[in-house]
């Protein structure tokens, strides 16, 4: 268990700035995740803690003890790879046994530890395999078992699910949710799935190109984005981004193709502004109803209790949900509307949240 | 993904072997080349390029440079044409395929000087089994004519199959489909091979030319068992030469002279077909 | 249908192309020595065994046998450790001028050995290791290891970096990853560059006669070479010592096969 901080990290490849300046605390015992398209660096870091990269800047403390010079070996850290990296020479039981023997640990104990591991991963009728003898599901909770055999410091999990299928996928998010609150290890997840990120931690960061855009509890950053690519990159299907016009300064008011409405906003916008709105803020029906707006339907997506709806507003495109009773086909007429409470302003030049 | 250990504790034994065993005794051969010594008598005189000025107006050695220049572009033509025809030949999959492999590796794995003194005896001009085939009386390794002949022939034999194997490795990268796209395309097999399969084994051939280059010109141990340089030296290759003035008059001077010589023919043959490659892979 | 058979026709050919030189040999070994003199027959009418016995009884052909066998033996472990090790560290740690220095090793199996013979000889002879299995062991041990780095270089690569990362991560240092978790994964490589290793030290000549001057540590093909007779050349006796060196390594090659043409190919497509 331990808390981890950086302190202006930073990282770069030759002449490439991979890393800007990072400056973080991640609390003790705490689930975070690093999120962001493929390329913003997320490995990087990760293997900058576990100390297979070194840094080219700043410093990394484990419970304000300086790793940096650390070899993996002397920071008790445990990383669970992408590709999984079992070791192909040796069975379940001698892969997930490797880290206690390495520790030159009493082999009644190394038996003991393994045999309570295979327990909790549901892995007992399979101690004698070889990896290639796995599924990719079976695989996962032998490398997972690798892992926290050793009850390291921290956790360090590169995106380990996305070898996996969809359903593989949900099932073992539930499988590392339970297993983080039964264990408490600090854990640091890094993946390009927001939706893993959302339902997993307990804070995520986003980055993008070597830089964190926002940091704090998901919900946090669901509601209240930071700026446009935190907006467009957490949620999906995407928020919606409608370009408009300054009409008034005191008191405020937009132009959004043709709506005008008083946005809450905490900073003055230079120029214009970008409305957003998430989709499941966004109701289109048949009937219109108190301030909706007219719009063409074009095309309907079942999403099981709702519809999500793609309309035509004008000369802009919106994505909305529908009630599964409206009964909206592709080219009808229908009305869409939405709350100022919802709406998210971003400066239109510099991205930011207004 | 790069770990920060340093490998250097691991490349140090490799490297320090390599050269106290190949650099340094390159490095001192140069210095022996200007140097007059023989070995016994404990002589040692610093003469400068003295021994290089000699070599120029050798005509042994000429001679040697002659013969060795024939029998490495004698060779390697023959033994790439025939390795060539038998690859292709192999090249489809039969039975008995994987038996075939390993008995045309045998030529190879055997020693060259059992290889050597194996065709001494069928090269033999009275008891040798060549001549009664063929009902003829010919001294094959005593006609100053034959003989180079002779050693080029069991050179080709000995390692036509590896440069066989290679090629046909070479052969089989090649994907099934281009072959039955030129079919449909109403190809021949003449000019599959010319316009397909030549121009896709390129690389593979250059560098089986690269490796059987240097090893005919380089060539001893096959040569000199086998007839000995002779006769009147006319299968005296530059090795063979270089051995003699080294072990059998004991001039370390002059002999390092001709050593470094060979060293700096196949240096230049090296960077002449590494330059062929590396355009090639471009 | 006549495609089929030239196919065969050409096949029996280069099989006898390659073997029949051989098989002279072997009937040459068999024949009393005043039947060599004799052609035709072909075939021996009274075979008889007696120039192998006398391959043993009157040459120390057992000790050259056996000094044959220790030095390359003893090569091929020295080549695979050395080799391994640097293999490991170019392909899995950081190592400067990686380029350089494979293209350095590659370049030492272009030299000419020739070149390298008189100052080896001096600095042997000044060692007092002349007629010692240790010159040669060690000449061929470094002569050996272009060869041996390569291959392993191309099968260590193939092993993903994330498991010898894992292994760190697990507790390993970069030797203990290298002999527990590296080495095991390499088995077919390290097999292909023995068996390489062990045939070229088994049939060098050059350095053998160099190096070598009594039978104490003389090798075989330094023996076969030099044979003897006192008045004529013991044809007989040549050919039975032949065959009996040839034995074992067509064996090598028939169940080897395989494994030799990969590590020989490996070299070529890769490059």
């Amino acid at each position: 268990m331990a808390e981890v901080k950086f302190e202006k990290v930073k990282k770069s490849f030759k002449d490439v700035m991979v890393i800007r300046e990072l400056d973080l605390t991640i609390e003790d015992g705490e689930f975070f995740t690093f999120v962001g398209p493929s390329g913003c660096g997320k490995s990087t870091i990760l293997n900058m803690v576990a100390g297979l990269e070194p840094l080219t800047g700043g410093r990394i403390y484990f419970d304000n003890i300086l790793v940096n010079e650390l070899s993996p070996k002397d920071r008790d850290v445990a990383m669970v790879f992408q590709t999984y990296a079992l070791y192909p020479h040796m069975t379940v039981y001698e892969n997930i046994a490797f880290p206690l023997k390495m520790k030159k640990l009493d082999a009644k104990i190394v038996d003991r530890e393994v045999k309570r591991i295979v327990g909790i991963l549901g892995l007992e009728e399979f101690q004698q395999r070889k990896p290639k003898e796995l599924s990719g599901g079976q695989r996962q909770r032998v490398a997972l078992g690798r892992a926290i055999i050793r009850r390291p410091k921290v956790f360090l999990m590169d995106e380990p699910l996305s070898n996996l299928d969809a359903r593989l996928r949900i099932e073992m998010r539930a499988e590392l949710k339970r297993i983080h609150q039964d264990l408490k290890i600090t854990t640091i997840y890094v993946t390009h799935d927001q939706g893993e990120a959302m339902s997993l931690s307990d804070k995520i960061a986003v980055l993008l190109q070597g830089e964190i855009q926002q940091s704090g509890k998901p919900l946090d950053v669901y509601l209240k984005p930071a700026n446009i690519f935190v907006g467009g990159f957490i949620g999906s299907p995407p928020m919606n981004f409608l370009t408009c016009s300054l009409q008034n300064l005191r008191p405020v008011e937009v132009n959004c193709n043709g709506l005008i409405f008083s946005p809450i906003m905490e900073d003055m916008p230079k120029k214009g502004v970008i409305m957003g709105i998430r989709p499941e803020d966004v109701s289109i029906s048949v009937e219109p109803s108190g301030d909706s707006v007219e719009v063409s339907v074009s095309l309907v997506e079942p999403a099981g209790s709702f519809n999500w709806v793609d309309a035509q507003w004008g000369r802009v495109k919106i994505k909305g949900t529908a009630k599964v009773n409206e009964d909206l086909k592709a080219g009808s007429r229908a009305f869409m509307k939405f709350s100022v409470e919802k709406v998210t302003v971003f400066d239109a030049v510099s991205g930011k949240r207004l | 993904m790069n770990s920060r250990e340093k490998g250097d504790k691991f490349i140090i034994p490799a490297l320090i072997m390599l050269s106290c065993v190949t650099i340094y005794p390159v490095l001192y051969v140069f210095y022996l080349s200007l140097q007059r010594r023989l070995l016994i008598f404990d002589i040692s005189r610093f003469v400068g390029f003295e021994n290089y000025l000699f070599l120029f107006r050798d005509d042994r050695f000429w001679n040697a440079l002659k013969n060795t220049a024939y029998f490495t572009v004698a060779s390697v033509s023959l033994e790439l044409f025939l390795g060539l025809s038998i690859a292709v030949l192999l090249n489809r999959p039969f039975r008995l395929r994987g038996l075939t492999r390993a008995v045309i590796l045998v030529p190879w794995a055997i020693p060259t000087v059992v290889s050597a003194r194996m065709w001494e005896w069928v090269y033999n001009t009275d008891f040798g089994i060549l001549n009664f085939i063929i009902g003829s009386k010919i001294n094959w390794l005593g006609s100053p004519f034959w003989a180079i002949h002779a050693a080029i022939f069991m050179d080709v034999w000995k390692t036509t199959p590896f440069v066989a194997i290679l090629l046909m490795a070479g052969l089989q990268v090649i994907p099934h489909e281009l072959y039955q796209a030129a079919k449909v395309d109403g190809a021949g097999s003449w000019t599959t091979f010319k316009r397909i399969t030549l121009p896709l084994l390129k690389p593979v051939i250059l560098v089986v030319l690269l490796f059987r280059t240097l090893d005919a010109f380089r060539v001893f141990d096959a040569v000199y068992v086998l007839t000995g340089g002779g006769p009147a030296n006319t299968t005296e290759t530059l090795s063979i030469y270089a051995y003699k003035v080294l072990f059998q008059t004991l001039q370390f001077g002059y002999g390092s002279t001709l050593s470094v010589v060979v060293f700096l023919c196949i240096g230049s043959i090296s960077i002449f077909y590494i330059k062929l490659l590396s355009r090639g892979i471009k | 249908m006549t495609k089929r058979i030239s196919f065969y026709l050409l096949l029996i050919i280069a099989i006898l192309y390659c073997l029949c030189p051989l098989l002279w040999q072997f009937i040459t070994s068999l024949k009393p020595d005043y039947e060599l003199t004799r052609i035709p027959p072909i075939l021996p009418e009274k075979p008889t065994v007696a120039h192998y016995i006398s391959i043993f009884k009157g040459y120390p052909f057992s000790r050259i046998i056996l000094n044959s066998t220790i030095v390359a033996a003893s090569t091929t472990i020295f080549s695979l450790i050395v080799g391994s090790l640097c293999a490991f560290g170019l392909t899995k740690l950081k190592v400067r001028y990686k380029a350089i220095i494979l293209g350095f090793v590659l370049s030492v199996s272009m030299f000419p050995p020739i070149a390298t013979v008189s100052p080896l000889y001096i600095i042997i002879r000044s060692l007092g290791l002349r007629d010692t299995w240790w010159a040669l062991i060690i000449t061929y041990t470094t002569f050996s290891l272009p060869l041996s780095i390569w291959i392993l270089t191309n099968f260590f690569k193939e092993i993903p970096d994330e498991i010898y990362l894992a292994a760190r991560i697990d507790g390993c240092s970069p030797f203990q990853a290298f002999q527990k978790i590296i080495l095991p994964l390499s088995g077919p490589g390290i097999f292909t560059t023995a068996i390489l290793v062990f045939i070229f030290s088994w049939n060098e000549f050059l350095f053998a006669l160099t190096f070598t001057s009594t039978p104490n540590s003389r090798t075989i093909p330094v023996a076969i070479a030099l044979f003897q007779g006192i008045h004529e050349i013991p044809w007989g006796d040549i050919a039975a010592a032949s065959v009996t060196v040839t034995v074992p390594l067509v064996i090598l090659v028939f169940v080897f096969q395989r494994r030799i043409i990969e590590g020989l190919t490996a070299g070529a497509i890769k490059s």
